[in-house]
């Protein structure tokens, strides 16, 4: 009870003492793991680096202005390669999430018990794994390329897609699918005309949203040796060539904004 | 033409929705069933196309019993009866044409239904019917840029595409005005003139059901309470359907609505 | 032909073929899509280098590695995985900390309709900065500049956090129903009092949710910011790979997952709770 009376007068507190005594305890946690956190990442850190951080940024700013304009001749094919290895990984993904997402769906999926939780497992495994891990493990299985990179960012966005999916097919309009059915269609017939023009608007979305996240992931994956621009990053970076560092980066910045531009254009057009 | 034969069907919760329902419906005839909400009404129109899989009895169309067909032979049994929905239950992003022509589905293969291919006999028969409900016009638009009664009657012509000997029809005009709700039960009882169709109409409209036909059967908790003539539906009748309440305003408004045109058939008044 | 519908008569239509209406209606604009999409795919199929031998070589170690699933290895380099799974883990917690304390005075600021322009104008710069860099390539930075270590990891994903939860909250704040917000300033409230009762209440249940979603991020991306040095598991999973010690690099996968899959339902119940 909030309200109590004390020396005969009503007090009204937000809380019961109970509760605050076990909210301040839940902070006071809070701030232990918090501060103990802080401690393991003040303990790995020499400070000395720290202090004197400015002067290395200032240094390291100098150094990188102006970016090296005509190194850009050199990047287009890095810049292509990479817009290949978003388009196509999304094309990929897209062809793989779509039957995993009927599948994972409760009112598709063939059998409940066995099919969609094996559904389930593909898209939370391949969605918590980052495509840059994703490309050393393929890099480490088929070598390092471009190759590479587009089976990384395709593996990783099956189970981006077949979940985004999924949960459209689950939120579609049953009695549309129920209609189609009473007019004695087949059950691919049912698919067809039933559930898929219900998800066609969500799919498109979901299909750009993912091309851009993949553009920006794409221009990194070269850091590790999967193709793209970040091969261009990594090898600049390695001789601190800081003028090129700087050009590859403002491509980078060039092409995420683009990306996200024409991703917002497309949706527009769409829905 | 249709005989329901002890139809009945629990659901897995446990709840009774029918009990033992014997029904027979002559060829031609179209009959509304009414009951309050949960007597069980849409499930007895699902489970005589098996929408809803009934848990006992048998469901006869003509010489077939439906309730034992496999997959496929129920496909060719839905084809003989078209259904028509509550909510109309259009398939909203495709065209008016294209929900018409779903109504072929159960008689084209599956490549020929995607590539939006119909047999010409068929286009033909889909513009003849959106001519018929005075929708030729709207053939090319989306069909969730129609009104709703305009929906219902893209609706009706899915359901007749298929050239049905039964009409099964939930609740036609549940969200509709009360026009429209009169314009599209007199289509509907028109076209099943026309044709010689036997119908269900489900309806929780007493008043619109006694308008147009000339059958009512009164359903509650899944039993048949009532089957007779609309002019036998008593006030009496009506509290053992639906319950204590005061029906002579609903009985007397039939009589009230003389000034709206009558359809030919509801002459039997 | 799409001009004439209207005076459509049923006569001129019996007999004739019909097609569904084009969903790009300009003839000129559909195909030029078309041919230009095909084109762009067959060139983006030529100019990948795949190096067929390599690949079937790599099968089998790619079946080696599903098998390595099986059997994971905690054991061998247990103590690497340990120390590299907690420094993402208090990398996350501390990151997540100050990310999320940073970003609700940021999203108050880069909400249009509670932030006087100039403030809006600083709060959303420092946001579109934050989204538009990737958060590897502010971890290279930082690396350069502040040394190996989590500190530099610890930055890039408080950083990343700003941008990700100051934009949804902005949003959120913009979306709120203004006549709760009204209602509360109308009774002589201070702005503090008025953000605390008039808009708190609204846009906390989302803030709460969204926060244990960038909690979930943090963590898979501290995953990777080993690989430039900038601490956490990353560099014991990098090191595995080189090694090929698949059973080794399965078992850092499945924990991983495993905590991702912990996260995600933890942030389910915390959801349904503040809702």
């Amino acid at each position: 009870m909030p309200v109590s009376e004390r020396n005969g007068t009503q007090v009204w507190q937000r809380r019961t003492q109970g509760e605050s005594l076990v909210r301040w305890f839940g902070w006071l946690i809070g701030v232990a793991v918090f501060l103990y956190c802080w401690q393991q990442i003040s303990d790995a850190t020499t400070w000395f680096f720290v202090w004197d951080a400015p002067r290395i940024a200032g240094d390291i700013w100098e150094r990188a202005t102006p970016p090296r304009w005509e190194y850009i001749t050199q990047l287009g094919r890095p810049i292509w390669d990479t817009l290949n290895i978003a388009t196509l990984g999304t094309l990929i993904a897209l062809c793989l999430a779509v039957p995993v997402a009927f599948l994972a769906a409760r009112n598709t999926t063939p059998s409940a018990l066995f099919i969609r939780p094996l559904a389930l497992l593909i898209i939370v495994s391949t969605r918590s794994i980052n495509s840059l891990i994703w490309a050393l493990l393929l890099i480490a299985i088929i070598g390092p390329g471009v190759f590479a990179g587009v089976v990384a960012i395709a593996i990783r966005s099956i189970g981006f897609c077949a979940k985004l999916l999924y949960e459209a097919i689950e939120e579609i309009d049953h009695t549309q699918v129920e209609a189609i059915t009473a007019t004695g269609a087949s059950r691919w017939q049912v698919m067809a005309y039933g559930i898929v023009p219900q998800i066609l608007p969500a799919f498109a979305g979901i299909a750009v949203f993912r091309w851009d996240i993949n553009i920006r992931e794409s221009t990194v994956l070269g850091l590790v040796g999967a193709g793209g621009i970040g091969l261009q990053l990594q090898a600049s970076l390695n001789v601190l060539a800081w003028p090129q560092v700087s050009l590859i980066l403002l491509v980078i910045l060039a092409a995420v904004i683009l990306s996200e531009w024409v991703s917002a254009k497309v949706r527009g057009a769409i829905i | 033409m249709l005989r329901l034969k002890k139809l009945a069907k629990t659901y897995r919760t446990g709840d009774k929705a029918l009990r033992d329902v014997d029904l027979e419906v002559p060829t031609g005839q179209v009959l509304a069933l009414i009951g309050p909400s949960g007597a069980g009404k849409s499930t007895m129109i699902r489970c005589i196309n098996r929408l809803v899989e009934p848990t006992g009895g048998e469901v006869w169309v003509d010489d077939l019993e439906i309730t034992r067909l496999g997959a496929g032979a129920l496909r060719r049994a839905r084809r003989q009866m078209g259904m028509i929905f509550q909510e109309y239950a259009l398939v909203e992003r495709l065209t008016v044409m294209e929900n018409v022509l779903s109504g072929r589905l159960g008689y084209v293969g599956f490549w020929r239904s995607f590539a939006r291919k119909y047999p010409q006999h068929d286009v033909d028969e889909a513009f003849r019917l959106l001519d018929r409900v005075g929708l030729l016009h709207m053939a090319d638009k989306r069909a969730d840029e129609l009104s709703g009664g305009q929906r219902q009657r893209v609706g009706i012509c899915r359901a007749l595409i298929q050239n049905p000997k039964l009409l099964l029809v939930d609740e036609p005009t549940a969200s509709l005005d009360p026009k429209t709700s009169r314009q599209i039960m007199r289509l509907i009882c028109e076209l099943c003139e026309e044709r010689g169709l036997a119908a269900i109409i489900n309806i929780h409209d007493v008043a619109l059901a006694q308008m147009f036909v000339s059958r009512v059967v009164g359903l509650r908790a899944g039993a048949i309470e009532f089957d007779g003539p609309p002019e036998a539906l008593t006030s009496d009748v009506l509290t053992t359907i639906y319950g204590e309440e005061d029906w002579e305003a609903t009985i007397r408004k039939v009589d009230d609505d003389e000034d709206v045109p009558a359809p030919d058939f509801e002459g039997a008044e | 032909m799409s001009g004439t519908i209207a005076h459509r008569e049923l006569g001129d239509l019996l007999g004739r073929q019909w097609r569904k209406p084009p969903f790009i209606r300009n003839p000129w604009l559909r195909w030029a899509l078309l041919i230009g999409s095909f084109g762009y795919l067959v060139a983006a199929f030529a100019t990948i280098e795949v190096n067929w031998s390599r690949v079937y070589e790599g099968l089998e170690r790619g079946g080696q590695f599903v098998l390595a699933f099986t059997s994971p290895d905690f054991v061998s380099r247990g103590a690497d995985i340990w120390k590299g799974m907690m420094e993402s883990i208090v990398m996350t917690v501390a990151a997540s900390v100050v990310g999320i304390a940073i970003s609700i005075p940021i999203g108050l600021g880069a909400a249009r309709n509670i932030a006087p322009l100039p403030v809006y104008l600083v709060c959303r710069a420092i946001v579109a900065i934050s989204r538009a860099l990737q958060e590897i390539i502010v971890a290279i930075l930082l690396v350069a500049i502040f040394g190996f270590g989590p500190l530099a990891g610890f930055l890039t994903l408080s950083f990343a956090t700003i941008g990700f939860l100051s934009k949804l909250l902005a949003e959120d704040i913009e979306a709120m129903d203004r006549a709760q917000a009204e209602a509360i300033r109308a009774s002589g409230a201070r702005w503090l009092q008025w953000i605390n009762y008039g808009v708190q209440p609204q846009v906390l249940p989302r803030l709460i949710g969204l926060s244990m979603y960038r909690v979930d991020i943090n963590f898979r991306e501290s995953a990777i910011l080993g690989l430039v040095g900038a601490g956490g598991i990353g560099a014991t999973l990098n090191t595995a790979f080189d090694r090929y010690e698949y059973d080794t690099a399965a078992a850092i996968l499945l924990l991983i997952i495993g905590i991702v899959m912990a996260l995600e339902y933890l942030s389910g119940i915390i959801r349904a709770k503040v809702q």
